[in-house]
This record gives C-alpha cells, structure tokens and sequence, in this order.
C-alpha cells in the first residue's frame, strides 16, 4: 500500500457536491457576520457610531472594540520573542488603525445580506496619519512610526555567521554584488476563511465549526483570550479549501465571531469575501536584498553576504519573524558556502500583516540566490549549470552543518545528493537541446531561455504528532489524527500506512482529523507535515494495534501470536484457515481483554521529531520571450524533488504540479499593489491574477525522486508539500535573463510583468 | 459582497422598458446579461434603486443581413455571435474577436449590446464597432435614432445615451471583397481586458494595392481609439513590412494612455504600435489570400 | 418588488420558493435549495467555482438574480451522479486525481460537461480554453486536462447521453 497511486478516499463526497466546507454549515437560529474595516492606511480612530445600524430590521448587533475591552492580543504560534509583544493585533482596532482593511467593527444580522447593508450605516471618525508604504522608507530616520511602544518600525533584527564572510569576501578573486526584490504576494485559496460559532449555555460548551491547520493550538489561543476553560471549547476541521500557509492561523475574526456566539446565544456564521480575503488574510514574501558573494577563479564559492529588508506589514501575527528567519537560514541552500553572514531588518509598514505562503523564505531566498549564481557564471563566462556542479554539498558530507538555525534548530542537512537530482532535471530538460535551439532561434529573432533553480527545503517539523488507532465494536479501523487536512489528501496517506500495518484496504479505514472533541492532541497542518511526521505517528500507533490484535487474537485462538495471519479485517492461525477471529469478534473480545493488556483495541502513539527534514531538488524551465511586447511564454517545465520516499506518488505529484502553478503566478502575475497612500489596489481577481490553465507550461515533466530516505522517521518521508513552488521564481527569472541575454537585461525583481520585461530589455539597450 | 437592496422590473417589451427608464431616469440600470453590473453591483459601487431586465423582452435577439449590413440584436448573447456561421463570413473581425472575450460562460451570458453600452474602452466589441464603422440603433421614446460609435461612445464608460434610451441592436458594414481582418491583443491572462487589442481592416484594390484601411485600438484611451490618420497613408501603398512600421509608429505617437496597476502608459503606447504593425501584416495577409 | 415568487426545476425537481430580487441565483440554491454543492469563489464572475448550467449552457450562478430563473432548468453538482453511478467527468477527476481541496472542482466538473457535449473530441489546447475561466489553486490544472480527456474518450466510446 505504501508507494501505490491509489485514487483518494475523500473524493467522492468533494466530487458530488456533498463536502461541507465553512459556508456549508448551517445550524437552526444562525446569524451571520460582516465586518466593517478600515479605508484608511493609517489613522486615528476616534468615535464609532453604530446606532443607526443598529436600528436596521434584521440587524441583531454592532460590535465595536468598546465591548472587547481588556480583551488581549493574538500571540504569536511560531517563534514567540518578547521584541515582538508590543506589535501583536487586537481583535478590534481601538484607537489606531494601521492597514487598509484592518477590523473596526462586526455586524450580526439575520442574513449576509442585511449584515453587508448596515455596514453602510456605520459611521467613524478617522483622523488620517501620514502613511508609510515602502518598508525601504520605514527605516529612514523621520518616517511615520506605526507603532509608538517601539521607536521607529524595525520590529527586530536577525543576523547569521558562519566564517567570517566580510574577510573573505575581501579576499575573494571574483565578487558579484546585486540587489533583489521579491514582491508581496500570497496564498490565496478558492475558498475565503469562514466559521460559525455556537454556544451552549446549558453545558457551557462553544462549538467552532470551519477550523483549519492548527486547530489544538488556536482552541488553546481562544481559551486564554475568551477566560473560557479549553476543555469547554470544541473545534472542528469540516472541509478546507486550500491553505498554503495563509489559512488557518489565528485572525481577529476567529476570536470575535465566537465572542459575540457567546454574547447572543445563537450560532454565527462568517464567511469571508475575496475582496476581505485580500486585504484582511496574511499577505507574504516582500524582501529586498543586498547581496554579495565571492568566488575563486573556477568557480568555488568562497563567502556570501546577504543584508535585507523584511516587509511584515502594520502588525506581527501569529508567524511571527519566521519567514525572515527561514529566508536567512536557508539562503544558502544546496552549496558549500564556508563563510556566510546574514543580516536582516524586520520591518513594519502600513500594509496587511504577513504571514506564511507555501515555500516561506525558500521561495525568496532561492531566487535571490540561484538568481546571483547565474551572475556569478556570467562574470566567470561559464555556462551557470557549471557553477553549481562545481559547488553542491556532496552526500558523503551528510549530515552537514550549514551554520545558522530557525525554528530553534540549527540548520542541519539530514541527508541527499543533489548533484543526482540537478542532472535529472538536466536530462529532462534536454539541456544541450534547449541550448541548441536557443542558438537557431536567435538567428531568427526567437528569443529562448533555460534557467534553473535548486532547492533544498525544510519539512517535517515537530515538536510532535499524535495518532491513534482503534478498531470499533463492528470491526471497522478508525485511524485519529492530530494533523489536519488542508485538501491535500491527508485521509488517503495516513489510510495507506494504516492499511499496511494492518492488511486492510485502505478505503475501508476511516481517517478523523480536525476535531478536538475526537482528537484529544494533535499540531496540524503546516511545514509539509502531514506525510512525514504524522505519517510516522500513524505508523507507530498501527503497529501498536497490530500488537494487540494479535495479542487477543491469541488469547482467543489459543495460539501463539507468531503463528497467527492477519489480513482482510480477520486473524487465522497459519495453515488452518477455518481458526479465525473476525475484527469484529476482536474488538468485542479486547473488553477486557487478556489479562495485562490495557482493555480495549485502541492504541496511542506521539511520533516526536526534534530535527526537521530538507528535501530537495532542482527546478528547470525553458521559456520564449517576445522581445516586442515582454510576454514570456513557458514552453517547457521540469521538478525533479526528492521526497525520501513518496506515500502516494500521485498525490505528491499533485502536490509539485499545484505547487509549481503557485509558483509561476509569483514569478509571472501576482502581486499585491498599494499605492502611496496605502490604499491597496488588487482587491479583485480582475487585479490580482491567479494562473489559469492557460498560463501553465505547455510541457511539464516531474521527476519524484526516492533517492535519498531521511533517518529521522521509520518511513524515510522527507515532506513534499513546498518544493514545487520553492524553485519556480528562481527558474523563471534565470530562463528569462538568459533569454534576454543579448539585450544584457538584468532580472533582478518579480513579478515579470510583460510591462517590467520590456523595461528590462530597454534599459538593457541604454546599458 | 452582495448586491444592495433594489427593486427590480421585467418589461415584456421596448416600450415597457423605456416607459420604466422614462420614470426613473438616472435612478434605473438597465441589466442585459449582467456580466459588467453584477459584479459592481456585489461590490456594492453600482447602487441603482431600480433595475430594468430586458431578458424578458422578445425580438431583440437576432443575427441577419439587412441592406448589406450585419444586424445584430442587442439581447444576443455573445456566444450565440461566436458561433453564427453568418458572422464568420459576413464578418470576421467579429468572428476573431468573440473567443478572447472573457470565458466562455461571461459569454453564454453576456450580450452584444450589453458590452457596447458597458463602454469599457478595454473591451473588444466597441473597438471593433468602431473600426468597421458600425452603426448602433438607439430607441427612445420619440422613436429610433442610429448612431455612429464616434458619436455613441463618448467616455470611460460613457455613451451617448440619455437615461430614457435603449440601445436596441447594432450594425456592422458586411466585408467587402479583397479585405482582410486582423483583432490581435495582449493581455496579462487568457480572457483577461486586454492591455492593447488592436482591430485592423486592410482593403486592396485589383492591382494589390491598399485601397482603404481602419484601425481601432483598445486600452488606450477613454474609448475606443480610432486611428484614421495613421491609416490614411497606407492607401494606394502596397502592403509592406516598413509601411506597416511606419503606422505602427505613427499610431503610437499620438496615444496618451493611463497607467494602471498592469501596464504603465509608457508600455501601452509601445505595445499599440507593435500590435498596430502586427494587426495589419495579418490582415493584408488575409486580404491578399481572401479568407477575410 | 422586493420579493417575487419563481417556480423553476433544478436537478430534474420542480421548485416554487419566494426570493427577494437581490438574491443572486448562487444563494439561491445554496440557501433556499440548501444545494451547497455550488461554491462561491469570488463573488466577481471571475472565478468559475459558481458555475452551473442552465438551460444547457454553462453560466457563473454569481452573476444571475434567482429570479431571472423564473422557468428555467438547472443542472447543479448535486445533479450530475446518476444515484450511487457518478457521471464518467466525476470518475475521470477522482481515477486522474483532478481535484484536491475540492473547492473549485463543481465548477470545472460543470464547465466540461457542457463544453464536451459541444466539443466531444477536443485538442488539449481545446480543454485549456474551456477551463480558463474556471480557477483552481491546488491542482496546476494538469491532472483536469488529463482527466477532461480521460472523461471525453469515456463519453465518446458510451454513446451520446441524454
């Protein structure tokens, strides 16, 4: 079972339109929500007043943050610092508002539709405040400051050393220095964020419907804001749209909407608009790079220094600096890089709070500097694959040392051969028959390009997973889990491992994930977790039960346990068919069981993993430039990524196909735009431009590789959820330089926007 | 995002609905296929108090030839143009442009008049008016006046249209022979309103020479742009590579287009003059082989 | 007229409900029908996750009122599977692994049943231009193309279907 491309267990119900996502649900008596955000960047907010919407027919509340009063910040869930304390969000704004769509009020009405009309009744007095947009400006001496409980926007500094890279970058013979941008773009699920709370004021219980990735850590996050017992708080995972990073962490709306659930007594729904969803859900990956690096005469690279600019927007959410720290501790990537120093300013601007997107900091940091490799071949007049040949860790230098940590852990490289997985993708590519067709159509005026990206990312973070396996009175094999599915195939990969473990198809294992009440523990979905960290905890608990089915079945076979077969749901004694024991007749008999067995066919496993995972692999795309207009065509498009071992081949080919369409709309289409006043102007998916199948390559290639199995799980599953996307902007950006190689156009920013490509090949001609 | 509050009304006729718009004037939206006003209406930036349906209305859904002129109803789905055999060969400017309007559930919705009266300067349809020199059939309440694009199309998303007018159907000259067409555009996704479409038609005469020439450009303007001047050299030219240039040139040196958060002006003037150049190559192209 | 009353037939049963005009046709079946099979994406005609078919053609449900529907005949997801038989779109998505939150997937499903009806043979490049307006954020839309061709040679070598 484990490595079969089985077609998924959930489909079906998504398939004929009977799977519930958030704005599915519905409960007798619901309200439903809108929130009112601000039109302002930066303002004072005075007096709200919310009588006149109050007096609408059908409107049951306005909610303002007087009525939160002592109500707390939301912390932080990854790499909490006490630097970052004073910039965390309130549910509600109260005397400041600093990002256009910042929550300043919420209506609970009848419908959606009366909820949308009395926003328009709601009246506030804003005093409007110099706005500062361009985290560049935020840093100047002089520039607005958001947040007056820290001077200035620097919210926190980061910095890693490994060597000393200023000395050697001194005393290296070749030196390429560039700058880098990286726009503000994110996740973007079909479906927008919602929920529907409801209280119970008989058992005291409130029920959170629509929950997502993390749902034990946000139940606990509620608990502590709402002074409510945790045990008292039920969440529940229904189906999820898509996450990417930017779904599931805790949002204003995740704490008022259960607030006013309570205040009421009647259920609430919210569901989120994609005009919110832009403003209001985590944006990401803005950088700005200053970069320099040193090489010998053939090509070794000898030192890298990086200096950036993080954009985190106007407050810290629940990511916290992370995604800056992941760019700096993994900037250095598939290279022996002896001497590294990264120095980064957090920094705070009017803008919608950041947080993770699929790939955070890898996506960044590997075009920064598999953009600066190309240069590095450029000034040495090699061929750019020939660079990174002569510089990839080699696997006998495994596990290696990069130097630098993030997550708490140094970063440690468990294991890989990237020079294997960098030529696959060559091969293919054709390497040397793009170069060829490159030369013939640039006689014709064709302008071809090839570029790679190589990536090594980082999956599979603890601390820990949960899982737990029981076998129910009519024989069935209910498989919890304390991750979470985010429509990425969670049931079918835990139901496989399960399945093998206990010679059951996999189809006949239910698979409960995401409900509090029925899940006691658990962490979630994040960090390409799923496969190898709740994977091995699946394992674990699996093997347990067989142990105990065994045990039981033993006792009831009068038979030694090594003399026993288990397969389809049934435990014979070998050689004797007929002596059999169904699960069913099992399950009953496990109550109480032989003497010294915990009663019961149920069995409990934490799988804890303290080191992290890095799969890798290389990115190659082949792409044709209309040297005339700036549209870039993608003709060609290869991932070769090695998983360690792949559950299900054809969901993590999934997983690098879908994550390379992200990918390419961040190298090609997506950015999110402010203007000077901060107004942010791609509110739409007219101005916010999500690949279509149009846009994708006219030829894609994926190579999973199973080349390299980590140590640190029994499964060998490195994660696989990232990578797809990692090495796409990298890719892209060098396949267009190289196409535009003879107008000496310098490809420094994305997205490469038809109007910014032509910009390049212009300001090339002037050079 | 939903609509705000509005009453709504379904004329069975003409006269119905212009009697509805007579009342309510400036009040009153008229809803065809509702591809343009029903997202503004659920970001809530339209607000009309009445909304006029004219789905209900009959006879104004058709596609004939009438005195050598391409008459299309107002009520016409955009698809049903897409797919009309009389459309392809009457014509083809039509015909190219249909599919790179929108997707194509926007278009078994969307109608031919609704577009025209939408009057976004990005869109396809009043390029394509505009270059051919069709004519739009207005009813009011004293009768039918029949307008000239240049005169019905006076702004961003302004025509000449009184409140109490309908536009009930457009006209479009039938092709002529040894004329060739060309729509090209540049988009930042398939379907998207193009950054600059161009809408080309090059005439020859009997020894291959350009007889007549009409361009019109979208995205670079408030309207429909059309290019008279800049064509008007190419007649009694032959077609060539260089004379095409040279219009391309010209084409651009007397647009002034707004930036946007896709396209600075810089760009769009650029790109009019490339598409320009490419437009009428393919036109001439298919002047020359009589594929229209 | 704040409210009409409207008698139309969806998956082949005959309704009558009450709506206010406002009502687009999305919350219309998602909220009166309680057909929640139809998801909203975007709420702008840009996303496709809407789309149903009606009268035969495919259509964004964001963009209609419910009460333009008055007579007509909708086909939403709910109606596609014969019973416990999904419709061979629905098999080739779930043999091709064509979806994977699911989000957009009623929209895609709907969007080439009408387009294979019209195109039963098509190009690959044919397919891409029929689900261009029709977002999908998990899949890249690859396994859809394969999985739409997958689904046009099923079709074709079952006969034409009512």
């Amino acid at each position: 079972m484990i490595g079969a491309s089985i077609r998924r267990t959930e489909d079906r119900r998504l398939l004929t339109g009977r799977g519930k996502y958030a704005a599915d649900f519905r409960l007798p008596g619901m309200l439903h929500a809108a929130v009112l955000r601000s039109p302002h960047a930066h303002a004072r907010l005075g007096t709200i007043y919310p009588e006149a919407a109050r007096g609408l027919g059908g409107v049951v509340a306005v909610i303002t943050a007087r009525d939160l009063a002592g109500v707390g910040r939301i912390p932080v869930r990854l790499g909490p610092r006490p630097s970052l304390i004073a910039c965390l969000q309130l549910p509600l704004a109260t005397d400041k508002v600093r990002y256009v769509g910042e929550p300043v009020a919420v209506v609970i009405a009848e419908s959606r539709y009366l909820a949308e009309d009395a926003l328009e009744l709601i009246r506030a007095d804003y005093e409007p405040l110099a706005p500062v947009v361009d985290c560049r400006r935020a840093v100047e001496p002089g520039a607005p400051v958001l947040h007056e409980a820290i001077s200035g926007n620097i919210v926190d500094r980061l910095s890693t050393h490994t060597g000393d890279a200023m000395r050697a970058l001194a005393a290296a013979p070749v030196r390429v220095r560039e700058r880098f941008a990286v726009q503000r773009h994110t996740g973007v699920p079909l479906e927008t964020r919602g929920l529907v709370a409801a209280y119970d004021g008989g058992t005291r219980v409130l029920t959170i419907w629509g929950v997502a990735k993390v749902p034990h850590f946000n139940r606990r996050v509620l608990a502590d804001l709402l002074g409510h017992p945790e045990h008292l708080i039920r969440f529940v995972e229904l189906e999820v749209g898509g996450g990417f990073g930017v779904r599931g962490e805790f949002y204003p709306e995740d704490f008022v909407i259960p607030w006013a659930a309570m205040r009421l007594g009647r259920p609430i729904q919210w569901v989120e608009d994609r005009r919110e969803h832009l403003m209001a859900t985590n944006h990401s990956r803005q950088q700005f790079h200053e970069i320099e690096i040193g090489v010998s005469r053939d090509g070794a690279i000898l030192a890298l220094a990086d200096r950036f600019l993080a954009d985190l927007g106007a407050y810290i959410r629940t990511h916290g600096v992370i995604v800056p720290e992941l760019t700096a501790a993994l900037l250095p990537g598939p290279y022996r890089i002896p001497n590294y120093s990264c120095e980064v300013l957090c920094v705070l601007t009017n803008k919608t709070p950041t947080g993770t997107y699929r790939g955070p900091g890898r996506y960044e940091c590997t075009f920064v500097r598999e953009r600066l490799v190309d240069l590095v071949a450029k000034a040495l007049g090699v061929d750019p694959v020939e660079v990174r040949r002569r510089n990839f860790i080699e696997p006998d230098e495994m596990p290696y040392e990069v130097g630098g940590a993030s997550l708490g852990q140094r970063t440690v490289y468990d294991c890989g051969d990237y020079r294997s997985a960098f030529e696959t993708a060559l091969a293919a590519v054709d390497y040397k028959a793009v170069r060829a067709e490159q030369a013939a159509g640039r006689r014709d005026g064709r302008y071809l390009g090839v570029g790679v990206g190589c990536v090594v990312e980082k999956a599979g973070l603890g601390p820990w997973e949960y899982a737990r396996v029981e076998v129910d009175g009519s024989g069935h094999v209910v498989l919890y889990s304390g991750a979470a599915a985010v429509g990425q195939g969670l049931e079918t990969t835990l139901a496989q491992i399960c399945a093998q473990e206990l010679g059951v198809p996999p189809e006949a294992i239910t698979v409960i994930h995401g409900d509090s009440a029925l899940v006691p523990f658990g962490v979630g979905a994040f960090a390409s977790r799923g496969a190898s960290v709740a994977g091995p905890a699946a394992l674990e608990a699996s093997r347990k039960i067989k142990a105990k089915i065994l045990r039981v079945a033993a006792s009831l076979l009068e038979a030694h346990s090594e003399d026993l077969v288990l397969e389809d749901g049934a435990v014979s004694v070998r050689g004797v068919p007929d002596r059999a024991v169904t699960f069913r007749e099992l399950a009953r008999a496990a109550v109480p069981g032989p003497p010294g067995m915990d009663p019961g066919l149920v069995a409990t496993h934490f799988f804890e993993a303290p080191k992290m995972t890095y799969p890798y692999g290389t990115h190659a795309a082949v792409v044709e430039v209309d040297a005339e207009t700036g549209q870039v065509w993608l003709r060609k498009y290869v991932i070769a990524y090695d998983v360690g071992k792949a559950i299900n081949p054809m969901i993590v080919d999934g997983q690098l196909v879908g994550a390379l369409a992200q990918g390419i709309g961040g190298a090609l289409l997506e950015e999110l735009v402010y203007d000077e006043q901060g107004q942010l102007l791609t509110t739409t998916f007219m101005d916010y431009l999500l690949p279509t199948a149009m846009e994708m390559p006219e030829a894609t290639v994926v190579k999973i590789l199973e080349e390299t199995p980590t140590p640190l799980n029994p499964l060998g599953v490195k994660g696989a959820g990232e990578g797809g996307s990692s090495g796409v902007g990298a890719a892209i950006a060098n396949a267009v330089a190289d196409a535009l190689a003879p107008f000496e156009a310098s490809v420094t920013a994305l997205p490469l926007s038809p109007d910014r490509v032509l910009a390049l090949i212009r300001a090339g001609r002037e050079r | 995002m939903k609509p705000p509050p509005f009453e709504y009304f379904t004329p069975a006729s003409v006269e119905d609905a212009l009697a509805l718009l007579g009342e309510h004037r400036e009040q009153a939206k008229v809803l065809a296929g509702g591809q343009s006003l029903v997202p503004l209406l659920n970001f809530r930036l339209a607000r009309p108090r009445y909304l006029v349906d004219l789905n209900g209305i009959p006879h104004l859904d058709y596609i004939r030839e009438e005195d050598g002129w391409l008459a299309i109803g107002a009520m016409t789905r955009q698809r049903a143009v897409e797919r009309s055999a009389l459309v392809r060969d009457r014509c083809p400017l039509l015909a190219e442009a249909m599919p790179q309007i929108g997707h194509v559930q926007i278009r078994n919705r969307g109608t031919i008049g609704g577009s025209l009266a939408h009057a976004d300067p990005a869109a396809e349809l009043p390029a394509i008016v505009a270059a051919l020199g069709g004519r739009l059939v207005v009813r009011g309440p004293d009768g039918e006046r029949v307008m000239a694009p240049e005169r019905f199309f006076v702004g961003y998303l302004t025509t000449a249209l009184e409140p109490f007018e309908l536009l009930v159907g457009v006209r479009l000259p039938v092709r002529r022979s040894r004329t060739g067409h060309a729509f090209v555009e540049v988009s930042r996704r398939h379907g998207d309103f193009a950054l600059v479409g161009v809408a080309a038609a090059l005439t020859l005469d009997a020894a291959g020479a350009c007889a007549d020439a009409a361009l019109a450009l979208t995205g670079v303007g408030p309207t429909p742009v059309v290019a008279a001047a800049a064509t008007r050299v190419l007649v009694g030219q032959r077609p060539s590579a260089e004379a095409f240039q040279e219009v391309g040139r010209r084409v651009s040196e007397t647009l002034e287009p707004d930036s946007d958060l896709h396209a600075s002006s810089e760009y769009r003037k650029h790109l009019a003059g490339v598409l320009t150049r490419r437009a009428l190559t393919r036109a001439a192209e298919r002047a020359r082989g009589g594929e229209g | 007229m704040k409210e009409r009353t409207i008698r139309l037939t969806v998956n082949g049963r005959p309704y009558e409900r009450t709506v206010e005009v406002r009502k687009t046709l999305a919350d219309f079946l998602r909220e009166d029908l309680d057909l929640t099979g139809t998801h909203l994406g975007c709420e702008h005609g840009v996303c496709g996750a809407c789309t149903v078919v009606v009268n035969g053609e495919a259509v964004r449900s964001c963009l209609l009122f419910a009460v333009q529907l008055e007579g007509a005949n909708i086909l939403t997801v709910e109606g596609l599977a014969d019973g416990d038989n999904l419709h061979p779109i629905q098999e080739a998505f779930w043999e091709h692994h064509g979806l994977q939150c699911g989000f957009c997937t009623p929209g895609f499903l709907l969007t080439l049943y009408c387009f294979l009806k019209e195109t039963p043979r098509p190009s690959e490049a044919e397919i891409r231009e029929a689900i261009s307006g029709n977002l999908c954020r998990c899949t890249g839309y690859h396994n859809i193309v394969i999985a739409a061709r997958a689904a046009a040679e099923k079709l074709a070598s079952a006969g034409p279907t009512p």
